[in-house]
């Protein structure tokens, strides 16, 4: 009998093994992203090095904003806690190297998604976290009203390597104004040098104004002007090649929009468990098999909403809260007037 | 020859180029596992982004070749400017060190050990924010002169418009063919005859009486254009017409010669104090004047060792110029390994355009030196 129970027991531990093998899902399998993050046990997240809404670290080193919710939201996702999350300050020069090369797994950081990025350098966009466009900040006693009141000669200072230096182009070029381009490598250059009255205009995404107007002389002598010159949808990026992680990405982003648009938030998401819309059902893990299809647990998206919150309590939090930009205007839930529109998680 | 010698060659060169296949072979492998494509094709593509300050014509509508061009002349530009003024300010400060005066040899010794001792980018932000800082508004600026401006935008300075411009350069051209000859006979004449020729003034009048002429013959005829103020807005002003030089140039020029200028004084003084006491006192006994003991006797033997440390530094100050992206010169970094790398994410064919820019630029300015050097050096007869 005893002959056959050491054998009896290393089938069980074979079968075991096996078991755990399949049980580690096929989604983990196939991305090799996933189980890396779930081996290192944190999200490595690209953000910006400093933009107050967005992504922007206090002084004990915490990152906060709309871009760095969405890397929580995948930490809590996939590893179950929100604060598992390493961040990378990026200048917009070396985002995309930084993810192309691996050495980020996400990039969250006010990143315009354009077909030349999308296509041409190995890059997926996976949604929209905010819908921006370009403005421009003149001084208010200069009695410019509108972009109809520049004139030939204009200087405008703005960041290097961004959509905004073409936008520029297009914009002085249909207006035909000749103008002089000052483009800087960092953002606190750019402010610093419109300060000081070296470009007659500071243009950037109209959220990038708004946060960026703190930080001059004296804010309240500058005005944004009304004109928005381009759509700069702004969202997170991942690299091209790991579909299952690029479908992580994605839904933890629509998750938090459409717990918003379903009235579930942090506080009220353990309670709806027992609602009686399925569509709230499954948004927090109570029906249906959701977890599984993108090699998760089923309580992925109840962990967002309870440790993350939903788009518009990250949104009052980081955006409105601190006063950069209190109107949400095109960021409401298409629901309320705005465009914010995701595909249903069911 | 013996294979033990050539073998440990052999095998370096195996290791190398090894070290350099895996590499290429492992970023293909990467690029194309992540659909990046590989090529410099995108160089003949529409830029489409604009630049403040160019030498040659340009706009968004030109290709990243030309784009890569304005950056290579930016940088050369500022390298230049900056070489020459550092050479000056550095000959001057370190004859300076050698002065007998305690005050001037003080002020050189200050002034050398502050300027190289702070780092070269905290120096770059200093006077550009310092000029930003400091320098007026247009409306505000007192005209030098009456036709020079300098403002927060930029040093407006009048432009010539010229008229028949070839013909003068002709005559210029012209002139130097001229006095390298008489140049030429002048010294025949010294080894033959041994009566000097006085080349100096000959030279400055062909240089002078050349020019006048094709003003006054050959139909040349130039104006000068004064900028004008310009008003943009209620507060906003600017000024048009004449050559606008940025300040980022002004402060970037201005940074890199008086940082390289500390290092090149200190080679100006090893040179000088590295020829022997005798020598000089030898020359004055044979009569000749101080002038002629310094043009002579102690500057040809001190060059020798001034060149080659002195072109370390022309070199770190072209390779240090990439420090422009900080303050928004649109340098070959900026223009190129900046803005076209993000707009066209082809960041492994314009990082290495980039690399074999410098290393010409380099190489380029290392041949001049040693080519000077050995012109230079005593030749032993």
């Amino acid at each position: 009998m005893f002959k056959y129970l050491k054998q009896l027991t290393s089938l069980v531990a074979m079968v075991a093994v096996l078991f755990t093998f399949t049980t580690e899902t096929m989604a983990a399998k196939k991305s090799k992203t996933l189980k890396n993050t779930q081996k290192k046990g944190f999200v490595r997240c690209g953000v910006s090095q400093g933009l107050p809404g967005f992504s922007n670290a206090d002084a004990a080193g915490n990152w906060t904003g709309v871009d760095v919710d969405v890397c929580r939201a995948v930490a809590a996702a996939v590893l179950g806690d929100a604060n598992k999350v390493k961040f990378t300050p990026l200048s917009a020069k070396e985002r995309f190297t930084a993810l192309t090369s691996n050495e980020i797994d996400i990039l969250s950081r006010n990143t315009t998604w354009t077909l030349s990025r999308d296509a041409d350098i190995g890059l997926t966009f996976v949604g929209v976290n905010f819908y921006d466009g370009q403005g421009f900040m003149v001084r208010k006693n200069s009695g410019y009203s509108s972009v109809n009141d520049f004139k030939n000669g204009i200087s405008a200072c703005t960041n290097l390597g961004t959509t905004t230096e073409l936008n520029m182009r297009d914009f002085f070029n249909s207006k035909g104004i000749s103008y002089e381009p000052v483009t800087f490598e960092k953002a606190d250059e750019v402010v610093a040098a419109y300060d000081a009255g070296r470009c007659d205009t500071y243009t950037t995404d109209k959220s990038g104004l708004a946060a960026q107007r703190i930080k001059l002389s004296s804010p309240d002598d500058h005005i944004v002007l009304p004109e928005t010159i381009s759509k700069e949808p702004l969202g997170p990026v991942v690299r091209q090649g790991d579909s299952v992680w690029e479908d992580i990405v994605r839904w933890s982003l629509n998750v938090m929009i459409e717990a918003e648009e379903y009235g579930v938030n942090s506080a009220n998401a353990d309670s709806m468990k027992t609602s009686d819309n399925p569509a709230v059902k499954r948004l927090v893990g109570a029906e249906g098999e959701l977890g599984a299809a993108l090699g998760l647990d089923n309580d992925w998206s109840l962990r967002i909403i309870k440790q993350v919150g939903n788009y518009g309590e990250s949104y009052k939090r980081n955006i409105a809260d601190t006063g950069i930009l209190p109107d949400r205007g095109p960021n409401e839930l298409w629901t309320k007037g705005g465009i914010l529109y995701v595909p249903p998680a069911r | 020859m013996n294979i033990k010698k050539i073998l440990p060659q052999l095998l370096t060169l195996l290791v190398v180029i090894l070290i350099f296949g895996f590499f290429s072979y492992n970023a293909q492998v990467n690029m194309e596992n992540r659909g990046i494509t590989f090529g410099y094709g995108f160089l003949s593509q529409e830029s489409s982004f604009d630049v403040q300050f160019s030498l040659i014509e340009y706009d968004g509508s030109h290709s990243y070749f030309r784009a890569y061009l304005v950056g290579l002349l930016n940088t050369i530009l500022v390298s230049v400017i900056g070489i020459i003024f550092a050479t000056i300010i550095g000959v001057v400060v370190g004859i300076a060190r050698l002065s007998n005066n305690y005050l001037i040899k003080r002020t050189a010794a200050v002034y050398v050990e502050f300027f190289r001792n702070i780092p070269l980018l905290l120096q770059i932000f200093f006077w550009y924010f310092a000029a930003l800082r400091a320098l007026p508004l247009p409306q505000d600026t007192e005209p030098m002169f009456g036709v020079f401006f300098l403002t927060i935008k930029g040093f407006f300075v009048p432009a010539f418009v010229w008229n028949n411009l070839d013909i003068f350069i002709y005559s210029i051209i012209a002139a130097i063919i001229s006095i390298i000859f008489v140049r030429i006979y002048a010294r025949k004449k010294q080894q033959n005859e041994g009566i000097q020729t006085p080349v100096l003034s000959i030279s400055i009048g062909l240089i002078l009486i050349l020019p006048i002429l094709s003003f006054l013959f050959g139909g040349v005829d130039a104006s000068v254009e004064i900028p004008v103020i310009k008003q943009l807005s209620q507060t906003g002003f600017t000024y048009e017409g004449g050559i606008k030089l940025p300040p980022e140039l002004i402060s970037l020029a201005l940074a890199l010669s008086l940082y390289t200028a500390t290092f090149i004084a200190e080679c100006v003084r090893a040179g000088v104090q590295g020829v022997s006491k005798g020598q000089k006192e030898a020359a004055a006994s044979i009569g000749l004047t101080p002038n002629q003991v310094l043009k002579l006797v102690i500057m040809p033997q001190a060059l020798r060792i001034i060149i080659p440390p002195t072109t370390n530094q022309y070199l770190n100050l072209t390779k240090n110029s990439s420090l422009a992206a900080a303050i928004a010169y649109p340098d070959l970094v900026l223009v190129f390994a900046g803005t076209a790398l993000m707009q066209t994410g082809r960041a492994i064919e314009i990082v290495s355009i980039t690399m074999l820019t410098y290393l010409s630029l380099s190489i380029s300015i290392s041949i001049f030196m040693n080519w000077y050097n050995k012109k230079i050096a005593i030749k032993e007869k």
